[in-house]
């Protein structure tokens, strides 16, 4: 929560003003149990109805300068929150979309997501609670307390001895049990994952017929969770009895108090109905209080993990890292020397030793095996993870050493993943390039194939997508992707296995309108299919992280024999005419 | 949801009723809790007329009646120590009502949801299915439990309050019970003053969680493109609308209590000055003032109390409705008690005259034939969208024909149980589904009780062996649901160990080596063939290289069969397959 204070900066004023105001209505409140003891003591005692009259108007005018004084106190109350909330999330937002591959991977974008939504507006609505009433209890609290000192310093000590006692039965029994409704949030998670798990994977468990079973685990869990609910509730019942009795004792030693003190001449009846109103007052704020704190506790669980998200930083990649780059003339368009890569945390290399160099506006494929690391090669280029051994030279520059968004900009990338946003299929492209012309657009969408899909919208160009391209076939926003990356006329294109979702058909129309890109544009394909990377200028050939082979069809095929497996694995004909052949 | 609305409120009497129904296995901890209410009620009104009666026997210098006090304070205590005790049995009734209330609810929601047809899963997005069965019926029990002790206490003060204030002083009582309403007015006024706002806010905020959930959820497609300044520019601009109108909402809502604390103070103040008048003429005594004061206190409270109350009743009964409206949905046709149980398949499938449509609007399969032998190998086959796992749905029985028959082993397979039915096939899908668990778990899913020895076997068969071993806790390794740091291959291949680990007589495989790379493909290819010897298979993929021996042929289109044959017999037809097989070697 600390960390996160920052953002009220702007809302000092608010965030001073709210309880400032809140403090004034207090203080009319605390002063209604003195005037009533006047009305009591001066104008019953003396039967003087004008001096009631008066103090009744002073009753009212306190409540009118209450009302006035708390309305104010909300608003500034909701000014300060809200400010607060929207910088937060601004400043999370922003936060998070600066973070590296690495980060995101670890953190995971679905809790992100929930940071940036019920988290925020959890302490929203904390930050709202403190500041008009978190200050309200204990200035009431106190308040009563000290005007009980005022009215009788014996009875005032009765005050003295129940507020601690109430405090510690209300602080205790929170912090007893706040860490039990951790448990309880366990399992409630774990009821929702079943549920979750049952809805997203029905025909599997259906297939295996596990509906019985699931019906029992999940039985399991609701009973977990009844019984730690259970658990915890019979100690916050506790409380309200607890405190309704510490309260009723003070007021029974206080009744008495107030008979011996009345007895002697130094209190008045008044003054003992004022002090039994004050100690009213102290229980109702306590309910208020206890219900409090258990909102700001939530508030704070919640800002630990906001405050959580801005703890990752990325890291430095280039930190002891000696730039060896120098452009010279003669330096390969693109070069890996010697490159390897661990991710965070992997307990294994994911590539080792890979070492090629690719010539300005030539097509290089990669093939290789599930998991052989093919898609994280090509992730390197971009720098979205860093390598950890060796080094990728862009013209002779060490890419870490280049500005990202420079780098980024040449390099135009359809991940495996076809994912467009809301909005439009011009907005879509525009990702691509922000400055691109209508021209440009249609050329891209001619070579990604894509005329089809977007002749048949409505609205061309301007037809709608729905949120991750939902209302587009998988086959469909592939081709946008293409056609998003190659908008920005890359000087290296790179496709991720992108032409998974399209038939054998359409895929070959696209590598061959590929081929007809500009000459400076130099292409990788990564691919499973040997049909779509066979005539790039070079292959390269993956095999559990390790560079197996490089160079042409033609050269792999007759001497690599991991692309021969996979080459005859697709074309089995082919084996058969060349052993055909052999055989004659 | 649209129920609730329209029937307004005989569909809410109707959700009080089916609620009513919940308690009622709990009707003896309700009636104690009802009746542990009234205690607490009671005495805690009792309490400020005893403690009024011990003020004034405190009149002044020397005119102290200590007895008469002393006696007093020891009912007050015995009076507090009742309350107490009461209070404390009634909450732990009260937990337990609502979390058992709650725990039958929910399993019999999750327990209808295993029996909900494929056709209402599918149609149904499945948050809005998770949040019924978990936040909707924690709103429930938030809400309409908790709510209604509040109503049942609350209302039962005011009326308390108003019979013993009316025993003491009718001219007093008539001045709280004509104050009193105004906070009410005040707070429903605000109430629906402020509904627009706060429509305004959900839906601003909706719109912002989506972008959130669209910016943050593909954050690496967003920095590839470099695009994190436009896309921050775009938050920023809804954030501060969400800024203007949340503080509008969140303000005006927040008069409420000032409000209503203001009436109060109006009460106590009316209550005060005739209160003193009434006093001083004689009518009533100084201590039944201050008894006076403390319940124009507490007669206010619930009324302010009783206004949230009420919109958070309907707020659970809406809650209710969601959740019970789930609950009430029909269910799949129950298996008869005679269906049959498949005890030895050879793999005999035929479909007859077989029509399908997922709405009627929309034919799809019309007329489908296919005789499957036991052994046969079955490729379906066609462009991207063209239906081909609606076969699978049939097969399965996902969904039912609408009219012909399918029919295993010569029975139709409405007459046969699911369960028997379902674990015939052994069934690989496009769509990878693990399970959180470990990835032991994961393989053991269709055979709990398999040994050791067996899982590795086959995984070793599916070649997943060697991709676990190498994870940091090979087959402890823990995933989550969306597999998490598996790849799509791998996931893969742990789908494919989890049949091979049962391998029932019969097979759909739903492009189950599309993502797979080809290498891998061949191994598990030739797993697949050893073991689809003597098992009738289905398999639907994109690489015709794949299908090519099947025994028969299935070409789809548009969601209709359109051609049915061998390879052979298809590639001489020069037809829709011939074009598709053909166009693989293009380029």
């Amino acid at each position: 929560m600390k960390k996160l204070m920052k953002f009220l900066k702007d809302y000092k004023k608010e965030a001073v003003l709210a309880p400032l105001f809140k403090l004034l209505e207090a203080l009319f409140e605390l002063l209604v149990p003195m005037v009533m003891a006047q009305i009591i003591d001066q104008g019953i005692a003396n039967g003087d109805m004008g001096h009631v009259a008066r103090m009744g108007l002073c009753l009212l005018s306190l409540a009118l300068v209450g009302l006035v004084s708390s309305i104010t106190a909300q608003y500034f109350a909701a000014k300060a929150a809200v400010g607060f909330s929207t910088q937060l999330r601004q400043a999370l937002f922003d936060h998070i979309q600066g973070l590296d591959f690495t980060n995101v991977d670890k953190a995971g974008t679905s809790t992100m997501i929930t940071r940036m939504t019920s988290d925020i507006n959890q302490v929203q609505s904390g930050v709202n609670m403190v500041l008009r009433l978190f200050l309200r209890s204990p200035i009431i609290i106190f308040g009563a307390m000290i005007m009980a000192f005022t009215i009788d310093v014996k009875s005032a000590l009765i005050f003295v001895a129940a507020i601690p006692l109430l405090a510690i039965v209300v602080f205790g029994i929170m912090m007893w049990t706040i860490p039990l409704y951790r448990k309880v949030q366990g399992w409630l998670d774990k009821v929702l994952g079943v549920t979750r798990e049952n809805l997203t994977g029905v025909r599997v468990i259906r297939a295996f017929h596990k509906e019985a079973e699931e019906e029992e685990k999940f039985k399991s869990y609701t009973r977990a969770l009844a019984a730690s609910q259970n658990f915890v509730g019979r100690i916050s019942a506790v409380m309200n009895p607890v405190t309704y009795i510490i309260v009723n004792g003070a007021l029974i030693a206080l009744i008495y108090t107030g008979a011996l003190q009345v007895n002697v001449g130094n209190l008045t009846q008044g003054e003992v109905i004022a002090l039994l109103n004050y100690m009213s007052q102290i229980l109702v704020e306590l309910v208020k209080l206890a219900n409090l704190i258990i909102t700001i506790t939530k508030a704070l669980a919640c800002a630990d993990r906001v405050a959580g998200v801005f703890d990752i930083q990325n890291q430095d990649t280039r930190t002891g890292i000696q730039d060896t780059s120098g452009k010279t003339a003669d330096a390969p368009f693109l070069e890996f020397d010697h490159v390897s890569l661990t991710y965070e945390g992997a307990g294994a290399e994911t590539l080792h030793d890979i070492h090629f160099t690719v010539e300005k506006g030539e097509t290089v494929g990669i093939i290789g095996g599930t998991g052989s690391g093919k898609s994280s090669l090509v992730n390197l280029i971009p720098a979205f993870y860093p390598v950890t051994e060796g080094a990728i030279r862009l013209e002779g520059q060490d890419i870490r050493f280049l500005p990202e968004d420079i780098l980024r900009r040449r390099i135009g990338v359809v991940p495996q993943k076809a994912i467009l946003f809301k909005g439009t299929i011009r907005s879509n492209l525009q990702w691509g390039n922000p400055d691109a012309t209508e021209e440009e657009m249609w050329h891209a969408i001619d070579i990604a194939q894509a005329r089809e899909v977007v002749d048949g919208k409505e609205g061309k160009l301007d037809a709608r997508i729905a949120q991750g391209g939902r209302n587009l076939s998988g086959g469909q926003r592939q081709r946008l992707t293409i056609a998003r990356a190659l908008v920005r006329k890359p000087e290296i294109l790179i496709l991720d296995d992108s032409s998974s979702a399209l038939d054998y058909a359409t895929d070959a129309r696209l590598r061959t309108a590929l081929r007809t890109l500009e000459e400076n544009t130099t292409t990788i394909i990564v691919s499973q299919r040997a049909s779509a990377i066979r005539h790039a200028d070079k292959i390269i050939v993956l095999d559990d992280g390790e560079m197996v082979g490089a160079g042409t069809h033609d050269e792999l095929l007759a001497g690599c024999g991991v692309y021969q497996e996979i080459y005859y694995s697709q074309y089995p004909d082919e084996r058969k005419d060349i052993r055909q052949e052999r055989g004659r | 949801m649209a129920g609730s609305q329209n029937g307004g409120k005989s569909a809410q009497i109707k959700t009080l009723k089916q609620v009513m129904e919940y308690l009622r296995r709990y009707w003896l901890l309700v009636g104690a809790t009802l009746f542990l209410a009234a205690v607490t009620v009671i005495l805690t009104l009792y309490i400020p007329i005893l403690t009024g009666q011990a003020v004034d026997l405190i009149l002044g210098k020397g005119s102290v009646d200590f007895q008469g006090v002393s006696a007093i304070l020891i009912k007050i205590a015995a009076a507090v120590a009742v309350t107490a005790a009461a209070q404390w049995v009634m909450s732990t009734c009260n937990n337990k009502i609502t979390y058992h209330v709650v725990k039958d609810i929910r399993e019999d929601a999750f327990h209808k949801l295993e029996q909900l047809p494929l056709k209402y899963l599918d149609s149904h997005a499945y948050g809005d299915i998770v949040s019924r069965v978990i936040a909707d019926v924690d709103t429930f029990s938030d809400g309409l439990l908790m709510g209604f002790t509040q109503l049942f206490t609350g209302v039962l003060t005011i009326f308390g309050t108003l019979g013993f204030m009316l025993v003491t002083n009718v001219p007093i009582t008539i001045v709280v019970v004509c104050i009193t309403p105004v906070s009410f007015l005040v707070a429903r006024f605000i109430a629906t003053k402020t509904y627009h706002m706060f429509k305004e806010q959900s839906e601003t905020r909706g719109e912002q969680t989506s972008l959130i959930e669209e910016m943050v959820g593909n954050q690496k497609v967003v920095r590839t493109f470099s695009r994190e300044e436009a896309v921050k520019e775009q938050f920023r601009e809804i954030n501060a609308r969400l800024q203007k109108c949340s503080l509008k909402a969140i303000f005006f809502s927040s008069i409420t209590n000032p409000a209503t604390r203001f009436v109060n103070s109006l009460v106590y103040a009316g209550v005060g000055i005739f209160g003193a008048f009434a006093a001083i003429r004689g009518g009533i005594s100084v201590g039944q003032l201050s008894c006076f004061l403390s319940y124009a206190n507490q007669y206010t409270k619930p009324f302010n109390e009783i206004s949230g109350v009420v919109t958070e009743l309907q707020n659970a009964l809406t809650c209710a409705a969601r959740i019970f409206e789930l609950i009430g949905e029909e269910a799949q046709v129950p298996d008869s008690p005679d269906a049959r149980v498949l005890s030895k398949v050879q793999g005999n499938v035929e479909l007859e005259n077989v029509f399908f449509s997922y709405t009627p609007d929309k034919k799809l399969i019309e007329d489908f034939n296919l005789s499957v032998r036991p052994g046969q190998r079955v490729a379906i086959v066609g462009p991207t969208g063209c239906g081909k796992t609606t076969v699978i749905n049939l097969l399965m029985r996902f969904y039912d024909v609408d009219s012909g028959q399918i029919r295993v082993e010569g029975t139709d397979i409405r007459e046969i149980a699911r369960g028997s039915l379902r674990t015939s096939y052994g069934m690989v899908l496009q769509e990878t589904w693990l399970r959180e668990g470990t990835i032991r778990d994961n393989i053991k899913m269709g055979k709990p009780d398999a040994a050791e020895a067996e899982v590795i076997e086959a995984a070793k068969a599916s070649h997943a062996h060697s991709f676990i071993k190498r994870l940091p806790k090979g087959y402890d390794t823990w995933i989550t649901e969306d597999g998490g740091s598996l790849s799509q291959g791998q996931k893969q291949l742990l789908c494919i160990a989890r049949v091979m680990l049962c391998l029932p007589p019969m097979l759909i495989l739903d492009e189950a080596t599309s993502s797979i790379d080809t290498r891998t493909e061949i191994h598990i290819q030739k797993a697949f063939a050893k073991m689809m010897e003597g098992r009738t298979s289905f398999i639907v993929a994109h690489r015709l290289s794949t299908i090519r021996e099947a025994d028969i042929i299935l070409v789809m289109k548009d969601g209709n069969i359109i051609e049915q044959g061998d390879h052979q017999t298809l590639l001489s037809q020069k037809g829709f397959y011939a074009d598709l097989y053909n166009s693989q070697f293009a380029g």
